[in-house]
């Protein structure tokens, strides 16, 4: 029973993560665009929908106690209208300075809602998040099976849009300005407006992303959206393959399940005054996990290949 | 029949007094050119008289510092690539720049223009018109393919081309766009004799069907075979003009050649 309780607790984390992941990979894995403040538009959504869908709380600023799927939509919107922006602002900039931008924006957004006390609840975070399912609280199993299997038509659902989007003739041109963005320009296709495009539509996935992980945990601190989300969620995604919407989801779960594995062999072996320090490790396993990748499969465990056409 | 000279006084293309410097280099300095409707220009010149520079003012890959670009009777000069292209002016690349991951095909279907589909959403909200844009452009890029020899490797990633096969792919690439006008730089350097006459060859038909080329070539013998009418450029400015036989043999052509390239 409590293998099945975690085996739940555990897909559902995972398919989170896999949500960002997959937002990432339209903007990476298609695009090209070096975004390295996955974490900002996480944050967003998390806290847009959490603002949103708590109860009044005194000393608070929101608490509007909306429906959940009021508060998701919004965290989509909110998190895609971050993402325009920073596109718009950064339309200039290419890989590593976009890279440094994008950090930047990360840290902003991070130290805004560690800062914004009275409307994010400062360090404190905001607590007593509605979880989906709360009426079944009381029977952990149906309560951890629903919640996956909400989690995980989330994902089924976005994949299929995103998979839609990425086989669609737009995604196509997407792939091309990855490849080659002069190219792409001297073939009629406008590089600005499809990068704009892709970092808001992957923007706009990673906030769902964000609100699905805060409704399921109920909680949200601004240490939860700390760069190490960002490098996660990378490693996430060259593990299962740039490019690929499958990938992504498979690297999200392989990746989660070793940060989760090292994390419990840490707490089983390592002595309890030195658990603090041995946390670290957990980022160390997934480091070489990631080298482990790009040196025998760069491409990642599904790699990004050209479509062959449906036989007809 | 190829066009006379007298036919060109209604440029297609035309560069007028265009200069474009890089730091202290002017790389382009004040040189016009006309290119008449339906002609097969030759544009020649050693190494580094600013040809491919030229190009890239000609295609809206670079915006010049003095000077006019007209394509149509339209003027655009501050016109980006993305644009030209849709006033139909088509250019390929020295070096070929095919989307190596993406298949023959894909490489294909992305020169074709205003397809529905490559707007955002397009492939959810309005399948129907997608997907009929879609197979006209299938039809369209397979018969190019085959126009161009390289229906066999349709599926294949463009990165296994050969150098020859990326030059080809590059042409029929931008045929999907049905251009008017095409630059073509270097189409025939780095290819094998074979394949070099191959691509002589489409030029050739593709001109024959009213579409006017600059032609940028070191290989004399295929401008010779090519184009009518020949300019030359060197150190960015123009050094003759006129029918290829006799350009090519004055004596100032013959000493930029060879006095300043190898």
């Amino acid at each position: 029973m409590e293998f099945v309780a975690y085996a739940t607790f555990f897909g559902t984390v995972a398919l989170s993560y896999a949500l960002i992941t997959l937002g990432l990979n339209v903007q990476w894995g298609q695009t090209g665009l070096f975004n390295v403040g996955v974490a900002a538009f996480v944050a967003v959504g998390a806290y847009t929908s959490a603002i949103l869908t708590t109860p009044a709380t005194e000393g608070r600023i929101g608490g509007f106690d909306l429906p959940l799927p009021v508060g998701w939509l919004a965290a989509a919107a909110a998190a895609a209208l971050l993402a325009n922006l920073v596109a718009w602002l950064t339309i200039r900039l290419r890989a590593d300075y976009l890279a440094i931008t994008t950090f930047g924006v990360a840290v902003a957004v991070q130290l805004a809602v560690l800062n914004l006390t009275p409307l994010t609840g400062g360090p404190f975070g905001i607590t007593f998040i509605p979880r989906p399912f709360g009426a079944w609280a009381s029977d952990p199993a149906l309560f951890g099976f629903a919640n996956l299997a909400l989690v995980a038509a989330t994902v089924l659902a976005v994949y299929a849009v995103l998979e839609c989007l990425a086989r669609s003739p737009w995604g196509r041109i997407l792939r091309a300005v990855r490849e080659d963005e002069t190219a792409a320009e001297a073939l009629g296709k406008s590089p600005r407006r499809l990068r704009i495009q892709a970092f808001t539509v992957g923007g706009a996935v990673m906030g769902l992303a964000g609100a699905v992980q805060a409704h399921f945990v109920g909680f949200i601190a601004p240490e939860n959206f700390l760069p190490t989300l960002t490098f996660q969620v990378w490693a996430m995604l060259i593990v299962g393959g740039s490019g690929n919407n499958r990938g992504a989801i498979l690297g999200a779960v392989l990746v989660w399940a070793i940060w989760a594995a090292s994390g419990a062999l840490i707490g089983a072996v390592v002595p309890a005054e030195l658990q603090a320090r041995a946390a670290s490790l957990q980022i160390v396993m997934i480091g070489l996990a990631l080298c482990a990748i790009l040196l025998w499969r760069p491409g990642g465990l599904l790699p990004d290949r050209p479509r062959r056409p449906r036989a007809r | 029949m190829p066009p006379s000279i007298a036919d060109s006084f209604a440029p297609i293309l035309s560069a007028t007094a265009i200069t474009k410097r890089f730091a202290g280099l002017v790389a382009v300095d004040g040189m016009s050119l006309a290119l008449g409707r339906g002609e097969m220009l030759g544009l020649v010149g050693p190494n580094g008289a600013g040809k491919t520079t030229l190009f890239n003012l000609l295609a809206g890959s670079l915006t010049p510092d003095a000077g006019a670009i007209h394509l149509a009777g339209a003027e655009v000069s501050r016109e980006g690539a993305s644009r030209r292209i849709a006033r139909g002016l088509g250019r390929t690349f020295q070096i070929p720049r095919p989307f190596p991951a993406m298949s023959v095909m894909d490489n294909m279907l992305v020169g074709a223009q205003g397809q529905t589909g490559e707007r955002l959403g397009a492939g959810l909200f309005a399948p129907l018109r997608t997907r009929r844009d879609e197979r006209a452009a299938r039809e369209q890029a397979a018969a190019l393919l085959a126009f161009v020899s390289l229906t066999h490797l349709a599926n294949e990633p463009a990165r296994v081309l050969s150098g020859g096969q990326r030059k080809l792919l590059e042409l029929a690439r931008l045929l999907m766009a049905d251009p008017t006008v095409l630059l073509l730089d270097e189409p025939a350097a780095g290819v094998n004799p074979a394949l070099m006459d191959t691509i002589a060859a489409r030029i050739a038909d593709i001109n024959a069907n009213g579409v006017s080329v600059l032609l940028i070539e070191h290989n004399i013998e295929l401008i010779r075979a090519l184009c009518p009418r020949v300019v030359v450029m060197a150190s960015g400015r123009l050094l003759a003009e006129g029918p290829a036989e006799a350009v090519l043999a004055q004596p100032d052509v013959v000493a930029a050649y060879l006095g300043e390239a190898v």
